[in-house]
């Protein structure tokens, strides 16, 4: 179990530290530099934990669909970002202030924490044990059955999601010019092509 | 020293204060904002699978599973307002969204 700790301690103290350094750096692209670091290392929590399934949906969803596109958009508009750091002195003191009275607050819940003997029992679907199922399986098994419907549910919020982010993004420019197969395929030789007679040594 | 749930209970917790701190410090960028609500939404989901794998209960990775999505479509729609917004006003600076007078 010490290779375990080890890790833990490990990724959690990456983790922490890119997470302070996504909110702390100068330049919005090693924000989301240090945002893919953490990702990555609360991957690896996760698989320490045992979700797997979850690590790598962390790893393919976050990193290589919401950070990629963070990069994007931070690199698409040109904006001055140290104009846009003025005034971060002046909010120092009272953010650290709501942050620390937030995280003592957190940490006193989570230190005098205790489980109740009767929650074990309401457990609602027990994980299977190990060597039994993977962890994947497990949860196939139950999403594709019991919660069959939220699944949709979740289906349908990424689709409302995408077609959302088009109809915010796309435009329409005056101007440009696009292929028409329709009246392409109508044309005949009658209407696109015109026979002339031309004399030789003159032009038309 | 075993590993349990209180550690990552303290590493989650960690995480959203940053998080939460993050907001505050950087007031006036957007997408610095949106990167913090992505960690609290992070700090939340170790907070879910810490508590699935500890009770033995898979019900907490699948409602992971559906945070996930829900950022997921969040960070999609949240930049794409951002874009829309920096093509008709120029900057995304927080103090300029005011067109609603609210």
């Amino acid at each position: 179990m010490a290779v375990a700790s080890i890790f833990f301690y490990l990724f959690s103290a990456i983790l922490l530290a890119a997470a302070f350094m996504v909110i702390a750096s100068r330049n919005p692209v090693h924000s989301v530099l240090f945002l893919i670091l953490a990702f990555f290392n609360s991957a690896g929590l996760f698989i320490l934990v045992g979700a797997e399934f979850l690590a790598m949906i962390l790893v393919v969803v976050y990193v290589g669909a919401v950070a990629v596109l963070f990069l994007f958009v931070v690199m698409m508009l040109d904006v001055d970002f140290t104009e846009l750091r003025e005034g971060m002195l002046q909010y120092l003191p009272i953010g650290g202030a709501i942050g620390i009275i937030l995280l003592i607050e957190l940490i006193m819940v989570v230190g005098a924490w205790t489980l109740a003997p009767e929650s074990l029992a309401a457990v609602a679907e027990k994980a299977p044990a190990p060597g039994d199922l993977s962890n994947t399986e497990a949860i196939g098994q139950l999403l594709y059955t019991k919660y069959i419907y939220l699944f949709q549910a979740s289906g349908l919020v990424l689709l409302v999601a995408m077609v959302g982010a088009i109809v915010l993004t796309l435009r329409h420019k005056e101007g440009v010019k696009r292929q028409n197969v329709m009246a392409q395929n109508a044309r005949t030789p009658e209407t696109a092509v015109e026979v002339r007679k031309v004399k030789s040594g003159q032009g038309i | 020293m075993e590993i349990g749930l209180t550690h990552y209970l303290t590493v989650a917790a960690i995480l959203f204060a940053i998080g939460i701190f993050g907001i505050f410090l950087n007031r006036k960028n957007v997408i610095i904002i949106l990167m913090s609500i992505e960690l609290m939404l992070l700090a939340v989901n170790i907070n879910l699978v810490a508590f699935s794998t500890h009770l033995h209960d898979l019900v907490g990775q699948i409602f992971a599973l559906l945070v996930l999505t829900v950022a997921a479509g969040e960070a999609a729609i949240g930049l794409a307002i951002l874009v829309t917004y920096y093509r008709n006003r120029g900057s995304i600076a927080v103090e300029d969204i005011n067109l609603m007078k609210g």
